[in-house]
């Protein structure tokens, strides 16, 4: 009864801040509706009990992707009454794309479910013996290893690629140079004086 | 009872709303960046339900390849965004014409 009233609480929180990303004036608002979309989301994954991927859901888009929007979108000062010109002209033609899409769904999930494409496995066996992150770590890291290598291997791209396309040198600010500090020696930096007393020292 | 449909019907619901808010935001390169979230988290969510209700942890495992990919396609897409914008002042996706393409 609890899980029912949590799926539907959950789904319909989720879908309502979908809708509303996309109909919000401001854009900082839509970010805020993006953030509880993944939150509501993040419940719902829960609630199949993934548990990992619900944790990964919060931490990643919520902690990192939705933070990351809301960075950019208040960094740069753009005009965002002027991109909404073409919102009106565009929802007839949006709105038939979106319902020819839906129709398709739905005949696809009745066609799926007037015949079996698939046999049905008994309701997670594998997850109940261990716990889901057991699971989930004992097939990242043996059946699924090298794609998983990979995965890291796109995100030290996607991390070396934004910092090339953003990074810009500037003409009007000193930068560190590291050759010159870590080759500087004590005896070229320092002296060594024996000032007589009471005359004080010249530098 | 919660069964598999209810799931579909959500990440269903999720995935059509996405893809009219790319239609309806052909402007805004943020929002369209924003719906493409929207259509990786309702897959996301298909692939953990199944992967539930067939008792198969491949579908959790690629659920979080597609979390990858959607990490990375954010950094390099708002990061393009940002040089974008640098060089012509507006994120209006129809101002970029530079490669008449």
């Amino acid at each position: 009864m609890i899980a029912l009233l949590a799926f539907y609480l959950f789904a319909t929180v989720t879908i309502a801040s979908a809708v509303l990303v996309i109909f919000a004036r401001n854009p900082v608002h839509s970010v805020l509706w993006l953030i509880l979309a993944f939150f509501n989301a993040a419940g719902l994954i829960l609630l199949t009990g993934a548990e990992f991927i619900a944790m990964l859901l919060v931490i990643v888009y919520v902690g990192a992707v939705a933070v990351l929007f809301l960075f950019v979108v208040m960094m740069l000062d753009v005009d965002f009454s002027s991109l909404r010109s073409g919102f009106t002209r565009n929802l007839p033609f949006g709105l038939m794309i979106a319902l020819v899409l839906l129709a398709e769904i739905v005949i696809a999930v009745g066609a799926q479910q007037a015949g079996p494409v698939l046999a049905r496995g008994a309701a997670a066996p594998a997850v109940d013996a261990v716990s889901n992150i057991e699971a989930l770590g004992t097939a990242l890291y043996t059946r699924y290893l090298i794609p998983f290598e990979l995965a890291g291997l796109i995100l030290l791209v996607a991390m070396i690629g934004a910092i090339v396309l953003t990074h810009r040198s500037r003409g009007d600010v000193r930068g560190q140079n590291a050759n010159r500090q870590i080759s500087r020696r004590p005896q070229d930096a320092t002296r060594n004086t024996r000032p007589v007393s009471g005359e004080g020292v010249t530098l | 009872m919660i069964g598999l449909a209810h799931f579909l019907t959500v990440a269903a619901i999720l995935f059509v709303i996405g893809v009219l808010g790319i239609f309806l935001n052909r402007r805004n390169v943020i929002l369209m960046l924003m719906c493409i979230e929207l259509l990786l988290l309702s897959v996301n969510i298909n692939l953990v339900a199944f992967s539930a209700f067939l008792g198969d942890m491949a579908g959790q495992v690629f659920a979080m390849f597609v979390l990858t990919v959607a990490a990375a396609e954010a950094a390099i897409g708002l990061a393009i965004m940002v040089i974008f914008f640098r060089r012509r002042g507006s994120i209006a996706i129809d101002a970029a014409d530079q490669m008449r393409g």
